[in-house]
């Protein structure tokens, strides 16, 4: 069963990615018959599996400040900031909704 | 000292006895570097530290006090490691540009013990793939496609433009590093290996890969793909080498919650003559569809080595080996959908122009940073992650997951010690053959005998055993199990001196390399 536009724009959404084209719809869609196989297998009475690691327990450190104090290094690599601050433009607003973008989706 | 030594036998002596420097071994390996730059195998060489590195390297060993057997030693590390004050790319547009802070845990350890680092290495953008053919820099070249037993076998060209197309990959993700070792330009170098990234390449540059044991060496600082597979890896010349780097990265990091709290003791290997209370297993599951001729019959002589020595061999099974790569697909899409979202543009790497939101800011920065291949794989972990899909997919692939381990389990309560698989379906493929197919398609195909160990977090590791009629590496696998990893280096160990894999014969190092060509015309394996 193929994708439906409207799922294809609410991943776009989500993962803040776009699909490009025919071409980036086309591996989605063979990403997921090729992820169909798993239905294949009898998973009857399993328990996910997380972690292999998880027989033993999570380390957790102390509640002690070993570290921190590095504000010039953490902000050397941003390229808009001011003062101590990252900057970015206006949130809370929404990406448009697909009749009003510049999508390759609109066509379809 | 001639470049191709190993370390704990050779290099290590001559440097304490000061018949070479480190200043020397530094400098040829950066004028080695020079001249192999065609093999696009570093992203950045960092040419000074690593000079001042070695300057002070030997001022330790003129005191007498080197740091032990890395001091003075040229590696280089996969460009997915942060480097303080050096770049870090991960063969991305997202993050060209990006100097590191801080060093990754395995980076610090190995300039504690007085490594000498060169550079970071070429591999797959975010180490997506299974080529080093598709990150922001361009291909990485195998250097056997330039050595004289390649070009002795292959059908002679009239025009040399013939020639320079039919370099063969390195394999990937990790195969800057691959190159990187196999030509002579580093003693050993970092990869990473979340699917066969350090494996693969390994086994098509005709190096030592080995994958730990999950939780054993810190993950901190290695910009990460799944974070519950994910582990350096290390790649060398000769498997004791390995072992060397692994007694300096293994144990527990407070800043790695995932690394295991065992003490770890770091040991030399034994020269195991007495095989015969060793069983190997042979899982049949792996003569995997499309495993070219060469490498079975190749791995069949291997069993029967063991055989013939003898150890014990069995045919053993684990069932579920053909849905491994189908787990791993959405497993490691949905990790990767989850782990690429920090790449926003706001406090590093690239950020676009664009202004009118928080989102389509985001949006833009990501749609002008990532690449196909890395996008492609962000929308199928997010659809896998779909509230309608998560049990369908995502649970169900977990679930998977554990069926895969239990196999394992299965198989080494039985009393087998190490399994023995091929690595690769084939030799190398030609660059323009191995384009022909999408990335996804490739790394499916590729994936197949490496992935499952990463999903049982197993340790595995790639020998170089023979060369293919096309004069190019074929390695073999051993897996062993969970923190075993002397036995299993030890078995390598002894696998490796029986195979006597040839050294490649490249001019470029002929002429940088003025130690005598002291390596055996041993009788190959093959």
């Amino acid at each position: 069963q193929k994708v439906s536009v409207e799922v294809l724009e609410h991943l776009e959404h989500l993962a803040l990615v776009d699909f490009r084209d025919w071409e980036g719809v086309e591996r989605l869609q063979k990403a997921i018959c090729f992820a169909d196989q798993l239905h294949e297998v009898n998973t009857d009475g399993m328990e996910p599996m997380d972690s292999v690691l998880e027989d033993r327990c999570l380390y957790l450190r102390e509640d002690d400040v070993t570290e921190g104090n590095c504000t010039k290094e953490l902000l050397e690599n941003a390229r808009e900031k001011v003062e101590e601050y990252f900057v970015a433009p206006p949130g809370n607003i929404p990406l448009p909704k697909l009749e009003e973008r510049e999508t390759f989706l609109q066509g379809s | 000292a001639a470049l191709k030594d190993g370390l704990r036998s050779q290099v290590s002596a001559a440097l304490k006895e000061g018949r070479v420097t480190p200043t020397e071994l530094c400098q040829r390996c950066l004028a080695l570097i020079k001249s192999t730059k065609f093999l696009n195998a570093y992203i950045t060489v960092a040419e000074e530290t690593a000079l001042k590195q070695a300057e002070e390297s030997e001022e330790r060993y003129k005191r007498g006090q080197p740091l032990g057997i890395l001091d003075g030693i040229p590696i280089a590390v996969k460009d997915n490691f942060n480097t303080a004050g050096i770049e870090t790319t991960c063969a991305s547009n997202m993050l060209k540009g990006y100097v590191s802070p801080y060093n990754a845990t395995v980076v610090q350890k190995l300039l504690d013990h007085g490594a000498v680092l060169l550079g970071k290495t070429n591999l797959d953008e975010f180490a997506m793939g299974s080529g080093s053919t598709d990150g922001a820099f361009g291909p990485v070249r195998n250097p056997w496609s330039y050595s004289k037993q390649y070009k002795e076998k292959s059908v002679p060209k009239s025009h040399s433009k013939d020639e320079e197309s039919e370099w063969v990959i390195t394999g990937g993700s990790s195969g800057g590093s691959a190159a990187a070792v196999s030509s002579f330009t580093c003693f050993a170098a970092l990869g990473s290996d979340t699917g066969g990234s350090t494996r693969n390449p390994a086994a098509h540059c005709g190096v030592v890969g080995l994958k730990p044991t999950y939780g054993l060496i810190s993950r901190h600082g290695l910009i990460p793909l799944v974070n519950s597979m994910d582990v350096p890896g290390i790649l060398t010349r000769c498997v004791d080498d390995a072992a060397v780097l692994l007694g300096s990265l293994a144990g527990h990091d407070p800043k790695d919650s995932t690394t295991i709290q065992d003490d770890f003791k770091p040991f030399e290997l034994p020269n195991l003559t007495d095989v015969s209370k060793l069983s190997i297993g042979i899982p049949k599951e792996y003569h995997a569809p499309g495993l070219s001729s060469e490498i079975l019959a190749l791995w069949s002589k291997a069993a029967d080595l063991f055989k013939n020595a003898g150890a014990k061999v069995v045919e053993v099974s684990l069932p579920h080996t053909r849905y491994s790569i189908v787990c791993y697909h959405v497993l490691c899409t949905a990790e990767v959908a989850s782990n690429m979202a920090r790449f926003d543009g706001l406090e590093y790497g690239h950020r676009s122009d664009v202004r009118d939101s928080t989102e389509s800011m985001y949006a833009a920065t990501r749609r002008e940073g990532f690449n196909d291949v890395v996008r492609g794989r962000i929308l199928s972990g997010n659809y896998f992650l779909l509230k309608q899909n998560y049990e369908k997919y995502f649970v169900k692939a977990q679930k998977v997951r554990r069926l895969i381990a239990n196999d394992f389990g299965k198989v080494f309560r039985s009393g087998v010690d190490v399994l023995l698989t091929p690595t690769t379906l084939s030799d190398a493929a030609p660059y323009t053959e191995f384009i022909q197919e999408d990335n996804r398609t490739r790394s499916a195909q590729d994936d197949i005998l490496t992935q499952a160990a990463n999903m049982a977090g197993l340790p595995a590791i790639n020998v170089p055993t023979a060369l293919s009629e096309r004069g190019l590496p074929i390695g073999l696998q051993f897996i062993g199990r969970s923190f075993q990893e002397k036995q299993l280096l030890t078995v390598a160990k002894w696998f490796e001196k029986q195979v006597q894999f040839p050294v490649i014969q490249l001019e470029e190092v002929k002429r940088h390399d003025s130690g005598v060509f002291q390596h055996q015309k041993s009788a190959s394996f093959s």
